[in-house]
């Protein structure tokens, strides 16, 4: 069955809504363009769904293991025979549940934001920006070849530089936007570098060759290849990595994620919660044959990624921006789907980590996005970040106050939302494979609960502040994404999940056991109910614990130093070491050089240039002077 | 005829050429500068005839020259006069060096 007649509309669809938004909307479609992007956002949806339906349920099925399917395949670049650039879709059970979550939480992203961006000066550029990274998004999980994965990865990285300056009278915000470009783009170096390592062992960019090659006839050569005592194939797949760890904001490279929420809300559900940061997981993933053949790239998966949920979650519980405790809350689970892979093996039972990780990061899109746009609601209605100028919300925003709370008893683990059933099977795969990471990632679990209540109570308990704003919840909507996701972050776990995504296309069962599930379960509750005794009424006890903590809390209030870190190796050790003498090489050495050379020039031209005086007669003596003089050089001296 | 030799009249046709350059680089009236060029013109037209006459006087070329010289000789003066009259028009002169401001 042929799928690419309508297969490409999904990502071209977003595209033609940048295309007409960005050129006309401002003049043309002020007020309408909120729609027409959603619209065309609508109809990629259901193309989607219709796509998955399809691929899951009639024919993706080869006997019972998922096939992948090249949908569509033009050759754009050719290097040579093996080597080409090429743009295609191909289906296989992630790019397919991608699709879905992309275009379905982008869908959601859109309809909210015909309310929260209401009004806006730059509204049409807003939806132009949207439409330009849901197409991005969608090319980058479609993408047949690792090269288009690449081009995609980039036009992610560049609209979400956009859309994190969208109010670009805003320095902080223009700042934020500069870093989270500038350390993404720093970690796609080595993603690049990465993908011409694999492409020159494997003799291929096409991520099917390329895989098929490494795994068989080139194997041995990545393998023998060496640099200071690494194979090649784990360079390849760790500067693969550091690019995914660039994008999906993990352990050292994470810096820019919280200085990201300066953009609009709903951007930070769609981008830096729910897809955009995603992505360096599904690269792992989409790479993932390969890193099973490699042990040591799999335990710097594994270790960046437990690292990363941990540090994040300590982080999470000291911040007083509910959109930054947000953020981290998104690192902190980003980093369970990264050590999910990381721990996992390939094919069979010992897979059960790679699907673990894809339905966390399936249930996570939804109730991490719900978090994001009820922070929009709450932040739309009070007009502040901080959790200080909150409290008592509940009476004023009933449907913000339920969907807030279904999504944190998610994210949080509690039977039956979602969250539980995926965090469930992380935390199973770790407890086969690597005790160590097992109670960690425990200990993540109980102290997710806990921000996360904290945030909660925080907002929407506690002291009562007088609100005298003069609008409710919002428009409709911004309602119903909220309803919807929540429906979603209930549901969504219930979904038998291995039968459809697994590391190699055969259906898993489902591990779900009652009795391995107390012990999470029971930490969630732990952290939930001290987040409710210290946060649920107004009083000084959070104040006291801190103060009792002393210097742990202000290290964990102060992000553990790393930007401060980085200020100091950036400023102080590569200013002052690098950019200043090279500076001093451009300014004096280098412009010197073209400077001397536009003096020299300018002096030659002060001297001669009185030969042209106007004078039409001295023209024709230095003409007949000229003549005379070639009459003599040719009749007397060439001979 | 045949008893003048060529170098007399080759002299002739030198000493208009450079009375007509002599002309052309001293003159500042644009008409005589015109005219200068005209006799320069001659002089070559006094060549072209001389050689065709005593070297190769079955054959017709150089006369042909002649002609075409003329001709092109009362297109470029009508250019020429055209020119003047729109220096004269632009500056109220027709010395060369008002249109001096054609400089660096």
């Amino acid at each position: 069955m042929n799928y690419s007649s309508y297969i490409a509309l999904i990502p071209l669809l977003p595209l033609a809504g940048f295309i007409l938004l960005g050129i006309f909307g401002r003049k043309y479609f002020k007020s309408s363009s909120g729609i027409i992007g959603t619209g065309l956002l609508l109809v990629s949806t259901v193309l989607s769904l219709y796509t998955a339906y399809k691929y899951f349920f009639v024919d993706g099925k080869a006997g019972d293991t998922y096939q992948t399917i090249t949908a569509l395949k033009f050759t754009w670049l050719s290097f040579s025979e093996n080597v080409s650039i090429d743009m295609g879709i191909i289906l296989d059970p992630i790019s397919v549940m991608m699709l879905v979550v992309v275009t379905f939480v982008s869908l959601m992203v859109h309809v909210f934001s015909l309310g929260y961006m209401k009004g806006e000066e730059r509204f049409a550029t807003y939806y132009a920006f949207l439409s330009l990274f849901t197409f991005s998004m969608l090319g980058l999980v479609v993408s047949s070849n690792l090269f288009q994965v690449y081009i995609f990865w980039e036009l992610v990285g560049v609209s979400s530089y956009l859309l994190i300056g969208y109010y670009y009278d805003k320095p902080s915000a223009v700042a934020a936007s500069k870093k989270a470009f500038v350390v993404t783009r720093f970690a796609d170096l080595g993603f690049l570098i990465g993908i011409l390592i694999l492409a020159f062992y494997g003799k291929s960019l096409d991520i099917k060759t390329l895989m098929e090659n490494l795994q068989s006839s080139e194997l041995a050569a990545i393998s023998a290849a060496s640099f200071v005592g690494i194979s090649a194939l784990t360079w390849g797949l760790t500067l693969i990595f550091i690019g995914g760890a660039g994008k999906s904001a993990m352990f050292p490279l994470h810096i820019w994620l919280p200085d990201a929420m300066e953009g609009p809300t709903p951007v930070s559900a769609l981008i830096h919660a729910a897809t955009m940061v995603v992505a360096g997981v599904y690269l792992v993933a989409r790479l993932f044959p390969l890193f099973a053949l490699t042990h040591a790239a799999l335990s710097i998966v594994t270790f960046v990624g437990i690292v990363s949920a941990f540090l994040a979650a300590i982080i999470a519980c000291t911040q007083t921006d509910i959109k930054r405790v947000l953020a981290y809350s998104t690192m902190s689970q980003i980093g369970y789907m990264m050590f999910a892979l990381g721990i996992s093996g390939y094919g069979g039972e010992s897979g059960l980590g790679y699907t673990a990780s894809m339905f966390h990061l399936f249930t996570h899109a939804f109730f991490k996005s719900l978090l994001f746009l009820g922070a929009g609601v709450v932040i739309h209605f009070i007009h502040s970040n901080e959790i200080k100028d909150m409290g008592g919300l509940r009476k004023y925003l009933p449907i913000t106050n339920l969907s807030f709370l279904i999504a944190c008893f998610a994210i949080a683990g509690i039977p039956p939302f979602a969250g539980f059933f995926s965090k469930e099977e992380i935390l199973l795969a770790s407890y086969h494979s690597n005790k160590m990471v097992f109670a960690v990632a425990l200990l993540t679990s109980g102290l997710t609960a806990f921000y996360m209540f904290r945030l909660y109570f925080s907002i929407f308990w506690n002291k009562n502040t007088v609100v005298n704003s003069h609008h409710g919840e919002g428009p409709v909507s911004m309602k119903l994404p909220l309803v919807i996701l929540a429906f979603c972050s209930i549901f969504a776990g219930l979904i038998p999940f291995g039968e459809f995504v697994s590391s190699d296309g055969k259906a898993l069962d489902s591990h779900f056991d009652p009795l391995f599930s107390i012990a999470p379960v029971l930490f969630g509750v732990v952290g939930i109910l001290l987040a409710m005794w210290m946060y649920k009424k107004e009083s000084n006890k959070p104040k006291q614990i801190s103060n009792s903590l002393g210097g742990l809390y202000k290290v964990a209030y102060k992000k553990f130093y790393i930007d401060e870190i980085y200020v100091f190796i950036t400023k102080k050790i590569i200013f002052n070491l690098i950019g200043r003498p090279a500076a001093w090489i451009d300014k004096n050495i280098v412009d010197g050089l073209m400077n001397g050379i536009a003096n020299t020039t300018a002096a030659v031209s002060n001297w001669i240039k009185g030969v042209q005086s106007g004078k039409v007669q001295s023209y024709a003596i230095y003409f007949f002077g000229g003549i005379v003089a070639l009459a003599i050089v040719f009749l007397y001296l060439w001979k | 005829m045949a008893d003048i030799p060529i170098s007399h009249i080759l002299f002739v046709s030198t000493a208009l050429f450079f009375i007509g350059m002599y002309g052309l680089f001293t003159r500042r009236n644009m008409i005589t500068v015109l005219m200068s060029i005209e006799i320069i013109l001659n002089s070559v037209n006094i060549n072209f005839v001389v050689f065709n006459k005593y070297l190769y006087p079955d054959r017709l070329d150089g006369i042909f020259f002649t002609i075409f010289i003329i001709t092109i000789a009362a297109a470029e003066a009508a250019v020429a006069i055209a020119i003047i009259i729109n220096l004269y028009r632009s500056h109220r002169s027709i010395d060369v060096e008002s249109a001096e401001e054609m400089k660096y």
